[in-house]
């Protein structure tokens, strides 16, 4: 089984990154991006078929290492 | 005073610190590596400066699981001092020892130069050596100093006196271009709540001596010293 994993600055965190980002696509002739908000995608493998508990296991991952529920979120999504 | 200092795969500044105790101490510190869920009894637990983990996913955060952590955080709960500097500071903050996070810095770059502090209080272990308002001058050396918590664990933090540091002006006056980073509420350092971990950005270890450029540092670790010998 595999699982993607989106982890994201919860609104409100200021995100100097996907500032520097917008900027560099404004200056290159986009002047269409507005903000922009960059994050992390983790993709996993896993061991075995039942989605509902590789959810509950990812869940547990998310808020144990993959992200700091501080100043970030995450989403799951499982493919099987 | 027995000194414990932590090393990781990247730390980079353990040497620089267990120099700082040897010399208020006149005693070696016990360097303890990080597989090592299980080290001599210590009265001060170090987690120094570097780039642990190569700073893989989020600065601190590979270290924070490591097993020496989890014996720093039940050491930590019996009241065993513990002092994080820079990316020691990341890592007591995600391995939940202090409260909030430090984030890029908000100009994205990574910054290295004195900065100046002002004590917030005297009344601590580590800086009963100086006067609350007293302003030090000490390095930083980081990417990733940007204080961030949550209104509500601020506005806790502020109410309870858990600030250590904050950068100013070299007169004390907060914020403005003396904060090198955009952290919130212009905090360089955090205690927890019974002041016994402390958190903090810039380098003491690295303005003991005069002749490298100052000794403003220097008082934290004789604080110490006094504090738990």
């Amino acid at each position: 089984m595999k699982a993607r994993v989106h982890v994201t600055l919860k609104n409100g965190v200021l995100d100097p990154q996907g500032k520097a980002i917008g900027h560099s696509l404004n200056r290159l002739g986009f002047p269409e991006v507005g903000e922009v908000r960059q994050g992390k995608f983790i993709e996993l493998e896993l061991a075995g078929t039942d989605a509902a508990a590789a959810r509950t296991r990812l869940d547990e991952m998310c808020r144990k290492l993959l992200a700091n529920t501080v100043i970030e979120n995450y989403s799951i999504e499982i493919l099987s | 005073m027995k000194a414990a200092v932590l090393v990781f795969p990247g730390s980079n500044r353990e040497g620089d610190i267990a120099r700082a105790i040897e010399l208020v101490t006149a005693r070696k510190p016990q360097m303890v590596w990080h597989g090592d869920g299980d080290f001599d009894a210590a009265d001060l637990i170090v987690v120094p400066g570097g780039f642990s983990y190569g700073d893989y996913l989020r600065c601190g955060a590979m270290a924070a699981q490591s097993p020496v952590m989890a014996e720093v955080k039940r050491r930590a709960a019996r009241g065993v001092p513990v002092l994080g500097v820079c990316n020691g500071f990341q890592i007591i903050t995600e391995a939940g020892l202090l409260p909030g996070v430090l984030m890029r810095n908000r100009q994205l770059k990574f910054i290295c130069g004195d900065v100046h502090l002002r004590v917030e209080t005297g009344q601590s272990l580590f800086t009963n050596r100086y006067q609350s308002g007293q302003v030090i001058r000490v390095p930083v050396a980081h990417a990733e100093g940007n204080y961030f918590a949550d209104a509500e664990t601020l506005r806790r933090l502020e109410d309870r006196g858990q600030v250590a540091f904050r950068y100013c002006a070299p007169d004390g006056t907060r914020g403005g271009t003396g904060n090198p980073n955009g952290s919130i509420n212009d905090i360089a350092g955090v205690f927890n709540e019974g002041k016994t971990v402390l958190g903090m950005m810039p380098h003491p270890e690295n303005a003991i001596e005069p002749l490298f450029g100052g000794g403003d540092g220097r008082g934290l670790f004789e604080g110490l010293v006094e504090a738990l010998s």
